[in-house]
């Protein structure tokens, strides 16, 4: 099956034991990302947090300034409103779209459902556009001028041109459906395989004893698709946390009605010269993860404590 | 009676689900309807919703503006070799993971799995100054050298070959005098073709669209990738949308074109990268 090669006697440093040979083979194998990692990846985060204590506008000297840079943009309200945005954006963004998702994956496991692959192509194809593509097609959906396709619309049901890009809440709410727009249907097919996965028996007896549909969803369905329900909360917060290139190109820059934490970052650095406050910035957004990641853990235990 | 709930239930769902499909489809449909109507259409009511005749100069501007098949290219080198060096050191790490005895590789593949869960911001800054020191700014090298290995990757062929492949079947390779290197390439490869399209299409994909890191490190535009070339294109003084549209929108096909063709494929792969972890 598998020839014998001349090029063995190459690869096998004499003497060594076969247990040896496996396990330099092995570190050989890994070795790739370690390497790149620790130049691409390790290196620079450990730099980050040198260079927060730094200021430093990337050309001439580093000096060392002690917590300034933290001091700075803690006293910055802008940074702040990127915190407050972020947020709001993401919980915009992201609890509507579980809830609709859900709806949609239930409506496409009922037995009744024709085409059901037509279905399912229809609601991926939003996942496979790129974000760029999809903000700048947002900008244009919802424009500021009476004729925006958004506007336009509203207005058959009385409600008067939005600001989009430059309101409060109008931003936002553009945003967050660029969000819900590209994630929507990709979740929904998350949920179908999970609600494909519950045994049918335990509807059919649920139906004996008389169960109603909604209590059979709210007792069966919802609980049986709570690890799935975790892990989607789980990846949508940390996503939520980074949103950089829907408000950079639906704001055209830098406004402060879409600023979140990692437009923030790529202000100060790129535009602002101020690596050591950008630095700042990456540290908070990591702690912040960190902050938002250990409350989903506890949340999702304290579920399932609950839900036993 | 009953039969006549179950029909109303059959209508309400599949008009949810159709009008669920219609909004999901409709923001494409539209990118190339504004891709064919001349600029001042953008303020025109009511609202242009079927396409007009501009297809072909609005493109041509769209030429005039930014070297667009010159950006395709640069975009479809980078997610190639980026992918194919994702498939050959993940699998190569996967399979030692999975199969090879040594000291320390619980802690190893431990130190990956949490590498998983640091936000790539974070090196954001020192990245770009290393790739300014190697003289890699304006060049793909900048994307593709640091995209030749990832954590994920690691951990989804470790799963996949662990389950895919015999122990004993090592062992009797190992006998026949096979070198390590041997077993990887004439055994392991071909029993794991379905993991490599899965984390081909994900890489690739992710690749395609990737925004934060090109723009950081791609200032001049013959080293454009396609996402920050219609980024240019939306980003001039003057703007004309019916050329911007025009950019997005032959931008986004070819990827939708090769979605639609493989569909399948490609929602189980995109899928099954997150249900699986």
């Amino acid at each position: 099956m598998v020839s014998h090669n001349h090029t063995n006697a190459t690869v096998r440093p004499k003497g060594l034991s076969d247990k040896k040979k496996t396990a330099l083979a092995g570190y050989l194998f890994i070795s790739p990302f370690f390497l790149l990692f620790a130049i691409f990846g390790a290196f620079p985060m450990l730099f980050s947090f040198y260079l927060a204590f730094q200021k430093w506008n990337g050309f001439g000297e580093m000096t060392f300034v002690g917590v300034k840079n933290f001091s700075l943009i803690f006293t910055d309200p802008l940074f702040w409103k990127s915190i407050y945005n972020t947020i709001v954006i993401g919980l915009l963004g992201t609890g509507p779209q579980l809830i609709a998702a859900l709806i949609l994956a239930v409506a496409l496991n009922s037995a009744m459902v024709k085409f059901k692959s037509v279905f399912r192509v229809a609601y991926f194809v939003p996942n496979v556009t790129s974000i760029v593509a999809v903000a700048i097609v947002f900008t244009v959906l919802f424009s500021e001028q009476e004729a925006g396709l958004v506007n336009a619309t509203l207005s058959l049901f009385g409600i008067s041109p939005v600001s989009w890009q430059t309101s409060e809440w109008g931003a936002k709410i553009a945003i967050a459906t660029m969000i819900f727009w590209r994630w929507v249907g990709y979740n929904s097919i998350i949920f179908l395989a999970g609600l494909q996965s519950i045994p049918k028996d335990l509807y059919e007896a649920a139906e004996i004893d008389g169960a109603k549909k909604w209590q059979q969803f709210l007792f069966i369905t919802v609980p049986m698709l709570k690890p799935i329900i975790v892990f989607v909360v789980f990846t949508a917060t940390i996503g939520s946390l980074q949103i950089f290139a829907e408000p950079l190109i639906f704001g055209s820059g830098f406004r402060e009605e879409s600023m979140t934490i990692v437009l923030y970052l790529w202000r100060e650095a790129f535009s602002n010269n101020a690596f050591g406050t950008a630095s700042a910035t990456a540290v908070s957004l990591f702690l912040l993860i960190i902050v938002f990641t250990t409350i989903n853990f506890f949340a999702s235990n304290r579920l399932d404590k609950s839900g036993k | 009676m009953l039969r006549k709930k179950g029909f109303v239930n059959k209508v309400t769902i599949h008009v949810l689900l159709i009008i669920g499909a219609l909004l999901s489809v409709f923001p494409l449909y539209w990118m190339f309807v504004m891709a064919t109507q001349p600029n001042h259409v953008i303020n025109k009511l009511p609202p242009a919703v079927v396409p007009g005749d501009k297809l072909v100069e609005n493109f041509r501007n769209v030429l005039e503006n930014v070297d667009f098949f010159g950006a395709m290219w640069n975009s479809f080198v980078v997610a190639s070799l980026t992918t194919l060096g994702v498939l050959f050191f993940s699998s190569l790490a996967g399979f030692a993971f999975a199969k090879l005895q040594f000291k320390g590789r619980e802690k190893l593949f431990a130190v990956i799995l949490i590498t998983m869960m640091i936000p790539p911001q974070l090196g954001l800054i020192p990245q770009y100054f290393i790739i300014t020191k190697l003289g890699w700014l304006n060049d793909l090298k900048a994307i593709i050298i640091p995209g030749l290995v990832n954590a994920f990757g690691i951990f989804w062929m470790r799963q996949y070959i662990k389950d895919a492949i015999p122990d004993e079947l090592i062992e009797a390779a190992k006998i026949d005098g096979c070198s390590i290197f041997r077993v990887y390439w004439n055994i392991v490869v071909p029993s794991i073709l379905p993991a490599f399209a899965t984390l081909g299409i994900l890489t690739f994909m992710f690749v395609w669209n990737d925004f934060l890191w090109p723009l950081t490190v791609l200032r001049d535009e013959s080293s454009y990738t396609i996402q920050i070339a219609i980024r240019a294109l939306q980003d001039a003084y003057v703007k004309d949308y019916g050329m911007i549209l025009s950019g997005t929108f032959w931008a986004t096909l070819p990827l939708v074109v090769v979605f639609l063709m493989f569909n399948k494929l490609f929602i189980s792969s995109l899928t099954q990268g997150s249900v699986k972890q």
